[in-house]
């Protein structure tokens, strides 16, 4: 059974846009715009777009703090505004934005207290902190109140407050927006072992791709409000036709080489002597490259991956061109 | 499930006594202000010996029993008026998140003990009213004076409540509610007959005012009212509160659902 299943999921907004003086105008805003998912339990699912595409306002929906404007939504098998209270015990929410925990207390104090508001039994709720002490490093601030903990550790904090309950689905809003080099590391291989686990289904927001690349094997990419790739992060490459580079550095200027097959040359650069090739698909570097030493001296070869930035960058372009041709 | 609420409740009062000065400072400049008000209360009945057909002294039972509902409402629930900084901020998210009442959250994270003084000095008042006038005590008139501070108390909650949650809509509403609550409590200060036209119609009957302390002290003094409505109505005050809350509720329920929250 899915976890999350969305259909045709819709939040408008009225703004009063300012015209003249006084005069204000009406106007219908749709912050999603037709959304529709499903998510499997055990997935981990990265929930990207660039800013104001309805990330937010989606994660907001699925979690039962704003009611769609229309569409049906299930999470756990509950419509999540009208069954709120039986929701948040099925997940666990981390809004980078807003802390869940009681700022002038103790941390220790804040998951006592989550204790008691969901009702855990002690046995459960003293198996899951230990787990998340140990694997999140909390034993050195957990007595500090959390108004004076650093980011870092505070975001650690509200990852162990959201999953003391045993939560079946983990929503994580920008999870690692503003850590330091340090932190983001230690957020990404808890959430690492927790998909590895497969117990937790996890949806998480993000701008930093790298959280992408290192947590999630499905991808939604929403712009405007809309679904524009649903998949895996290879068939997003493959859609857009991204392609591996191989550079190699040479002893003499480079010279076209005759026949050169599965690759085509992107970039010469250092008077000749260093030259990007792009792959077309399903060639492997060891082809082009035995290719090329048989024609030249090879000093130095580097594999590039496909940026995904730029491919995303590249969809969300194509996406407002699609726009503009559309109402236009 | 009372125990959660009640954690919550010792949490905030632990967080607020954190700073320790500004919660002393708190608790000096409320019994300044309460002692202030007796005084006002005072001053008042020296130089009116009588209001809207009514004794100095009768009007003062009417006015402490108005202030001890509104005292208990405002202990209670007048915090709810926080409601708009939590939806400013974003904040009513996190309240969402949690298996419990939106609304019994709100009221507990944000206790005020320190108004907790002004019900002890709105029984104070009503205990000299009381002794300053004629009362012939029998069963009835006991059981009014204990319900009706309660039920009274339940009609500014639900004034409060549907005030607050106007914040849903219109988020910059201001002091707007304050007109009815504080509003209100100036109202009920004073007997029904001093006020005329559509705004005694508005308050009085409009709001259910005139059944916080009005009708129920008529009763308790056995004097009949000047505009002519039946004794009996003094028993009116649960059935108004249960009516205000009804509203309250739904006006809530509807406001929660109606709630944008903030960017990101």
């Amino acid at each position: 059974m899915a976890i999350i299943e969305a259909e045709e999921l819709r939040k408008e907004f009225v703004v009063w846009r300012k015209v003249g003086r006084l005069r204000r105008q009406r106007q219908v805003v749709s912050a999603v715009d037709g959304v529709s998912l499903r998510v499997e339990q055990g997935e981990t699912l990265g929930y990207l777009g660039p800013n104001g595409a309805g990330k937010s306002t989606t994660l907001k929906m699925f979690t039962g703090v704003l009611a769609p404007s229309s569409g049906r939504l299930r999470v756990c098998g509950l419509e999540p505004v009208s069954r709120r209270v039986q929701l948040t015990r099925q997940i666990g929410v981390v809004f980078g934005q807003r802390s869940q925990l009681w700022w002038d207390l103790p941390l220790r104090d804040s998951f006592a207290l989550l204790r008691h508001v969901f009702r855990i039994p002690q046995a459960e709720h003293a198996a899951r902190l230990a787990q998340c002490r140990e694997l999140l490093g909390l034993d050195e601030f957990l007595d500090t109140p959390v108004r004076q903990l650093s980011l870092g550790q505070r975001m650690r904090g509200e990852l162990t407050a959201a999953l003391l309950h045993g939560p079946r689905v983990l929503f994580l809003d920008e999870p690692t927006i503003g850590l330091d080099v340090v932190s983001k590391q230690a957020v990404r291989a808890f959430l690492t072992q927790l998909r590895d686990q497969g117990e937790v289904t996890v949806v998480l927001t993000t701008h930093d791709l790298a959280d992408i690349e290192r947590l999630c094997r499905r991808l939604v990419i929403i712009d405007h409000g809309r679904v524009v790739h649903d998949g895996s992060l290879e068939a997003l490459h493959a859609r857009y036709g991204s392609r591996r580079r191989v550079v190699v550095d040479l002893d003499a200027p480079w010279e076209q080489v005759p026949g050169l097959s599965g690759a085509v040359v992107e970039a010469v650069e250092a008077e000749g002597h260093r030259v990007t090739f792009s792959l077309a698909e399903g060639v492997t570097a060891g082809h082009v490259i035995t290719q090329l030493a048989g024609y030249a001296a090879l000093r130095d070869i580097s594999i590039v991956e496909p940026d995904i930035e730029e491919v995303i960058a590249r969809l969300y372009a194509a996406s407002d061109d699609a726009r503009s041709v559309a109402s236009g | 499930m009372l125990s959660a609420y009640t954690r919550l409740l010792v949490a905030q009062i632990r967080s607020q006594t954190q700073y320790r000065l500004s919660f002393l400072a708190d608790v000096v400049s409320t019994c300044l202000m309460s002692l202030l008000d007796i005084v006002a209360v005072l001053v008042l009945f020296r130089v009116t010996p009588a209001l809207g057909g009514f004794s100095g002294r009768q009007v003062l039972v009417m006015a402490a029993m108005a202030l001890l509902a509104f005292s208990l409402s405002d202990l209670l629930v007048g915090n709810v008026e926080r409601l708009r900084f939590y939806i400013r901020t974003g904040l009513f998210d996190v309240v969402l998140l949690r298996p419990l009442s939106a609304l019994g959250q709100l009221l507990v994270i944000d206790f005020a003990p320190r108004r907790t003084g002004r019900v002890v000095q709105a029984l104070v008042i009503l205990a000299v009213a009381l002794f300053l006038v004629d009362i012939d005590w029998s069963v009835a008139r006991v059981a009014i004076l204990v319900v009706t501070p309660l039920a009274g108390s339940l009609i500014f909650a639900s004034i409060f409540v549907a005030g607050a949650t106007v914040a849903f809509w219109w988020v910059e509403s201001g002091e707007l509610a304050n007109a009815f609550t504080y509003g209100g409590r100036d109202f009920t200060t004073y007997p029904v007959s001093v006020y005329s036209g559509w705004f005694r119609r508005l308050f009085a009957y409009g709001l259910g005012f005139a059944f916080v302390a009005y009708y129920p002290a008529l009763f308790l003094l056995d004097v009949p009212d000047p505009l002519g409505a039946p004794i009996w109505l003094g028993w009116g005050t649960p059935v108004v509160a249960l009516l205000a809350m009804t509203v309250a509720a739904c006006v809530w329920r509807t406001g929660v659902r109606h709630y944008r929250s903030t960017g990101s």
